[in-house]
């Protein structure tokens, strides 16, 4: 399959396309021992606390709503993965599916990464707010949005594939170059 | 711009993330319900001055719907709690006895 | 003649001559000037015309209050009007156009108006324009439009870029002068967030021209080792040239930053709305200073005391060479001892008190000015320009005692607080009486989300007219203000100043105080709307009781000013008229935004392609290749058509749709919702928000739905697949799969909650692509992988599968009549298969022809066919309403008698009886007449298309009680000279056996 170049803007902050993502959501319990060994087992973390993302050398595990995760792995993996946590959970309630197509991710980094989102999110997003491992599931603008951040200054962002092209310019105009806030 | 903590994902937020529902802790009449009461339940709602419950959902952030008891005429918020219970919790009511006494809940 | 001094100027530079246009002139000003003040240096006075009469107007302040001098920026796209010269930053190439004249701003045609005013008093248009009733439409309205209005509309779009943010901070304080500036001191010191903003480009508000010593330092040395420590601190966000415009609820604060309308083509964004959550929000905004009420107050050189002082220390510029000073009070004093000793003349001192003493007497005197105590002036002379006063005794009717030459006049008449901001969210006022001013009552602020006060006033804007009283309550505002939100109050020392105790004020609204109709007539209470003291007089007398109601008929206050200067004026004069106490007869509302706040900012970053974030599925980049035609659905955009090289868009709609009949078309319906629906109880739920039963399809089936309201209305419909025991794929409309999904999980989370179900909208997981004609089956034999066969794959069955290499699932659903096969592909594969289909010989097409297609077999479109007020019985389909369930969403609604009775609209076939006619969209069947004698509407068109495969128009309509009226021809009155007639037949045109889908 032909691969499409990902597309990158360097302004006051670096807005990154990501590229193919896997992304497997699971519904269920996440306090239930067959979640918590299905995480572990899926991707080896833990289930993360309230609104804060784990993440490790085979992905992450963001926490999307009180009965929600959605596991970040390799492209290729989803598929595999969904259906081993499906097979593992048999005879539970729940509900785990490859999702991957939906969604397209986003990294933002630099200095002026905090202010590109705070430009289109009602968020606070000063540091002593909003550090590494805390997401949110917001708004960017008029679209729904959920983001995380990374390390200092670094953040992923995911958003449905539809308006994926509307959410790269959004976040490019937002980095252009001069408007930076000097917020945080 | 009202700001609501959601019960269910702990965000304090403002109310561009939330989507309103309406009147709270509506008793649902379905078949064999007479004519006033399922009217009733389809379009009598009540618009106090006042101390008020309502649903929201968390439509941007975590997806949940909630409710909030909450003052109409000074937007003042008493407390979000869980949408899973067909009357406001005790704490909730304490707290609005509390801001506004003397405050009844009407039926 | 207003002019530049030769030397000082605190904001000016003179090493930096700045040039400028006004009205096409070239003229020079200096960096750090405003339009205003530059103008002035120039020895321009005359600065606009009023909105009604077209007079003569100079400036009156010094700041947002401005009234008069109003000028269009800029050129082009970078074109704005109504920009006040005061706070417009002078830069180089700066182009000013003066407003509401013609031809120019000396010699204006419309100042003719002012030779009638007599005969457009108070409510003039109201009382003017009524008959006859035409006449408004055709003669009045386009003659006042003309020449009302102020400014023009730039003509195109505009060049700058604008954005939002959203902060947050503990303390937001709004003011950037001493008292801002102390509050925000202590506020930040324990280590709270707080936000310190300045409407102006420097700090320091009015201390730097009244230069009050604080802490031993001289006030603008002060105010410059303050914002260094406030800026030196890790925890305060300082901010100049940002107008906090509004303070709404829950501490949410609205404020613009203004980048680079100083500056304009700079790479940054023009201004950036602030969008601000604060936990206390501290109003130190200040006061406006209140001008005088006397016969020909409007006159070009006739300003606020206060204004003439900043200018002539900021800009060092002085609107005139002799300038007599009016006062109510010992502030004014100031300016006339500014003057003096800037080497000007004052002639005189009209004070109105009797004999006040106090040391801005005294040292007045000892300069030797003269003062004229319990005067007033009963007139200026002048048209374009002040040439003399005429000094009256304040206690009569204005006969002149003598007249002084004299080219400016300064005008004081105490200070207003700026309590805007403190009253936007519902913070109430109290009267002080004794300097006749409304000041924030602490003990009734605006209320946040937990009940407690939100917003504080600090320094003047609390009522604090002395330095030193300033310093002491901003500081312990700034305290306060830390404490209540949790933080470390400050310990920092309070900065202290020596207060010069000033003699108490005269409250004076109007002079002189007897003044007869003729002299009311001249003394202006609102400069931009020309209301003046007898208008607001008239309407009192013709029972304008309350301050909102005469707000309206005179319009006092209304303009873009918003009434800063004529608020406080114009209701004492009222309450005057009405013999009550001013704080009886009350404010007006304030409401946001303080100071105007442009639609760039409004808009922010969404414009242009932003707008609106456009929904697109995989194929919309082939799509815009190849050239086809797109509709926006919802908010995705979707093909329409594809036409070919040289082919029209309706020759498309024909050939696709002949194409799917003939042969094979493919059709990208990934819009279509789709949710997946698992647990133990998924069958349960659909049992409950289905009207048909869902629980008994077997796996691997394929079943039609509609889903009602309670109403009973439909509301959506799509096919359930039921993919194993416990999961169920549920299809919606394009536009409904976020609203069918928030439908399932607000039942299942607000009433349902013991039900165990998940469900997950899978809706962007997968393009999705209809198969269909009667060639499909060999277009997927070709891809190969799956058995699609008849008897493989059955018609409404529902198959996993590998097809041609890529993991697909394919329904046998048909929504055009044909052999069809839906296809869904993981997206990140969609395009790759659309080309491989169409490699195949499949033919794309739009929905147009979709449209068209399920027209000729009369299946209804939600949306289309039903419009929020439509049941399932109405659109014939009683057959997808379960007898047998206890329960459903709507069943109870279906039962209401008005439901079911005859009388209902029903989905029928409509057939032109001349084929030649085809129904417009929308028409109204008529039959009779109604007891008023016109004709009664029995029902409506829904959907109307020229049928390529019939070769003849069909119509989809709601006809009341239609399906017992079948053969039956009705009458389409489509224009007063064109009845249509049509018959009433089945909705289904087409192979009415359904025979083509099932093979």
């Amino acid at each position: 399959m032909a691969q499409a170049a990902l597309r990158r803007f360097s302004g006051e902050a670096l807005i990154e396309e990501a590229g193919p993502t896997g992304m497997v959501t699971l519904r269920g319990t996440l306090r239930s021992g067959a979640i918590l060994s299905a995480v572990q087992g899926a991707v080896g973390l833990r289930v993360p606390e309230v609104r804060r993302a784990e993440s490790g050398p085979r992905g992450s595990v963001l926490w999307m709503s009180p009965d929600e995760l959605m596991l970040i792995c390799e492209a290729g993996e989803a598929a595999g993965i969904a259906a081993g946590i499906t097979e593992r959970l048999a005879g539970e309630h729940f509900l785990a599916l490859d999702l991957s197509s939906a969604r397209s991710r986003f990294r933002i980094s630099g200095a002026g990464a905090r202010e590109v989102l705070a430009k289109g999110a009602p968020v606070d997003l000063a540091p002593r707010a909003f550090g590494p491992g805390d997401l949110r599931r917001t708004r960017l603008g008029s679209v729904a949005v959920a983001f995380w951040c990374t390390g200092p200054d670094m953040f992923e962002l995911i958003c449905f594939r539809s308006v994926a092209d509307h959410v790269y310019e959004w976040l490019c105009l937002a980095a252009r170059p001069g408007g930076r806030v000097h917020l945080y | 711009m009202l700001i609501l903590t959601c019960p269910c994902c702990g965000v304090t937020g403002e109310e561009t993330e939330f989507h309103p529902g309406g009147e709270a802790h509506l008793k649902r009449f379905g078949p064999g319900s007479e004519d006033g009461e399922f009217t009733a339940y389809l379009f009598d709602r009540k618009n106090p001055r006042g101390v008020h419950f309502e649903r929201w959902r968390h439509a941007f952030g975590c997806g949940k719907w909630f409710h909030a008891a909450r003052c109409t005429a000074t937007l003042e918020v008493f407390g979000t709690y869980s949408a899973r219970v067909s009357a406001p919790p005790e704490e909730i009511l304490a707290m609005i006895r509390a801001r506004r006494p003397g405050w009844e809940a009407s039926a | 003649m207003s002019a530049r001094l030769p030397r000082g100027g605190l904001l000016i530079d003179r090493q930096f001559p700045v040039s400028f246009r006004a009205d096409g002139r070239k003229l020079s000003g200096y960096r750090g000037d405003t339009l205003a003040s530059a103008l002035m240096g120039a020895g321009e006075m005359l600065m606009g015309r009023s909105f009604k009469y077209h007079r003569p107007r100079g400036p009156v302040a010094s700041g947002p209050e401005e009234p008069n001098a109003l000028y269009g920026i800029g050129s082009g796209a970078r074109f704005e009007p109504n920009q006040r010269a005061t706070v417009t930053e002078l830069f180089e190439g700066l182009e000013a156009r003066s407003q509401n004249r013609w031809p120019s701003l000396a010699f204006d045609v419309g100042a003719v108006n002012a030779k009638l005013s007599r005969l457009l008093p108070a409510g003039f248009y109201y009382k003017t324009f009524i008959h006859p009733r035409a006449a408004w439409k055709h003669l009045f309205e386009p003659v006042i439009r003309r020449s009302a209005g102020l400014g023009r509309p730039p003509r195109e779009p505009d060049a700058d870029r604008y954005e939002q943010v959203h902060a947050f901070f503990d303390v937001m304080v709004v003011g950037g002068g001493i008292a801002g500036l102390a509050a925000a001191r202590q506020a930040a010191a324990g280590g709270a967030r707080v936000m310190l903003v300045e409407q102006a480009a420097h700090w320091g508000g009015r201390a730097l021209v009244d230069g009050p010593e604080i802490d031993g330092l001289p006030a603008a040395d002060w105010v410059a080792a303050e914002v260094a420590a406030l800026a030196a601190r890790g925890n305060v966000t300082l901010r100049s040239r940002f107008a906090a415009a509004a303070v709404n609820d829950h501490g949410y604060v609205l404020g613009v930053e203004r980048l680079t309308d100083h500056a304009p083509g700079a790479e940054a964004p023009r201004q950036r709305l602030w969008r601000i959550r604060a936990g206390r929000v501290v109003t130190a905004t200040g006061a406006i200073e209140r001008p005088l009420s006397f016969p020909g107050n409007d006159v070009p050189g006739v300003m606020l005391a206060s204004a003439i002082r900043d200018h002539l220390a900021l800009y060092a510029v002085s609107p005139g060479a002799r300038t007599v000073l009016l006062t109510n009070n010992d502030d004014g004093y100031r300016t006339a001892i500014a003057l003096k000793k800037a080497g000007l003349d004052v002639p005189a001192i009209v004070d109105v008190r009797a004999n006040p003493s106090s040391q801005l007497v005294a040292d007045a005197r000892a300069l030797g000015l003269r003062v004229e105590f319990g005067r007033a002036l009963s007139g200026v002379k002048g048209v374009k320009r002040v040439e003399a006063v005429q000094l009256c005794a304040l206690a009569g009717q204005g006969s002149v005692i003598e007249e002084i030459a004299c080219d400016a006049v300064a005008m004081s008449g105490g200070w207003s607080p700026v309590v805007h901001l403190w009253s936007h969210s519902g913070g109430k006022l109290g009267w002080d009486e004794a300097n006749a001013m409304f000041i924030p009552d602490p003990d009734r602020p605006p209320t946040g989300a937990d009940g407690a006060g939100f917003v504080l006033a600090a320094g003047t804007a609390a009522g604090k007219l002395l330095t030193g009283e300033v310093l002491a309550d901003a500081a312990a505002i700034g305290r306060r203000a830390a404490e209540e939100v949790g933080q470390r109050p400050g310990d920092e020392a309070v900065p202290r100043a020596d207060s010069t105790a000033e003699a108490p004020l005269l409250p004076v609204w109007i002079m002189p105080l007897h003044a007869g109709p003729e002299l009311r007539a001249r003394a202006f209470l609102d400069y931009q709307n020309d209301v003046k003291v007898s208008d607001v007089q008239l309407a009192a007398r013709e029972g304008y009781e309350s301050v909102e109601h005469t707000k309206r008929y005179t319009t006092l206050g209304m303009a873009t000013d918003q009434g800063k200067l004529s608020n406080i004026n114009g209701l004492a004069v009222l309450a005057d008229t009405l013999g009550q106490p001013i704080p009886q007869v009350g404010t007006t509302t304030f409401r946001p935004p303080y100071t105007p706040v442009s639609f760039g900012a409004i808009t922010g970053m969404a414009r242009g392609p932003l707008f609106r974030p456009v929904r697109r599925t995989t194929t919309d980049p082939w799509a815009e290749a190849v050239g086809a035609v797109f509709e926006p659905v919802g908010d995705w955009r979707r093909v329409y058509a594809c036409p070919r090289a040289g082919e029209s868009t309706e020759d498309a709609v024909v050939r696709e749709v002949l194409t799917v009949r003939e042969a094979v078309g493919v059709l990208d319906a990934s819009t279509l919702g789709k949710i997946i629906v698992k647990g133990p109880d998924a069958g349960k739920l659909l049992d409950l928000v289905y009207t048909n039963v869902m629980s008994t399809l077997k796996p691997g089936r394929c079943r039609y739905g509609l889903m009602c309201t309670e109403n009973g209305f439909v509301f959506d419909d799509g096919v359930v697949v039921r993919l194993d025991a416990g999961t169920f794929l549920c299809h919606t409309t394009t536009g409904g799969a976020e609203r069918v999904h928030g439908h399932l999980e607000e039942w299942l989370q607000t009433e349902w909650w013991d039900l165990q179900v998940y469900t997950a909208n899978v809706t962007e997981q997968f393009a999705q692509f209809v198969v269909a004609g009667p060639k499909a089956r060999g277009v997927l034999e070709a891809l190969g992988g799956m058995d699609v066969s008849r008897e493989g794959l059955p018609f409404l069955s529902s198959a996993e599968g590998v097809l041609g290499g890529f993991p697909v699932r394919v329904h046998r659903i048909s929504f055009s009549g044909e052999l069809s096969f839906e296809v869904a592909v993981p997206a990140a594969r969609g395009a790759e298969l659309w080309e491989r289909l169409i490699g195949l010989g499949a033919v794309p097409y739009g929905t147009e022809a979709m449209h068209v297609l399920r027209a000729e077999k009369g299946f209804i479109i939600v949306g289309d066919e039903t419009d929020g007020t439509v049941t399932p019985h109405d659109l014939g389909m009683s057959w997808a309403v379960s007898k047998k369930k206890p329960d459903f969403i709507g069943k109870r609604g279906l039962e209401r008698s008005y439901l079911v009775g005859a009388g209902r609209k029903q989905l029928v076939g409509l057939e032109t009886v001349d084929p030649s006619d085809q129904l417009p969209d929308g028409a109204h069947a008529t039959s009779g007449t109604r007891p008023d004698g016109r004709p009664r509407a029995i029902g409506h068109v829904t959907s109307t298309y020229r049928s390529p495969t019939l070769g003849r128009p069909i119509a989809l309509g709601l006809i009341e009680d239609g399906l017992a009226r079948m053969g039956e021809v009705i009458d389409f009155p489509v224009s007063s000279s064109l009845t249509m007639h049509a018959r009433i037949v089945s909705p289904c045109f087409f192979d009415k056996e359904g025979s083509r889908q099932d093979v």
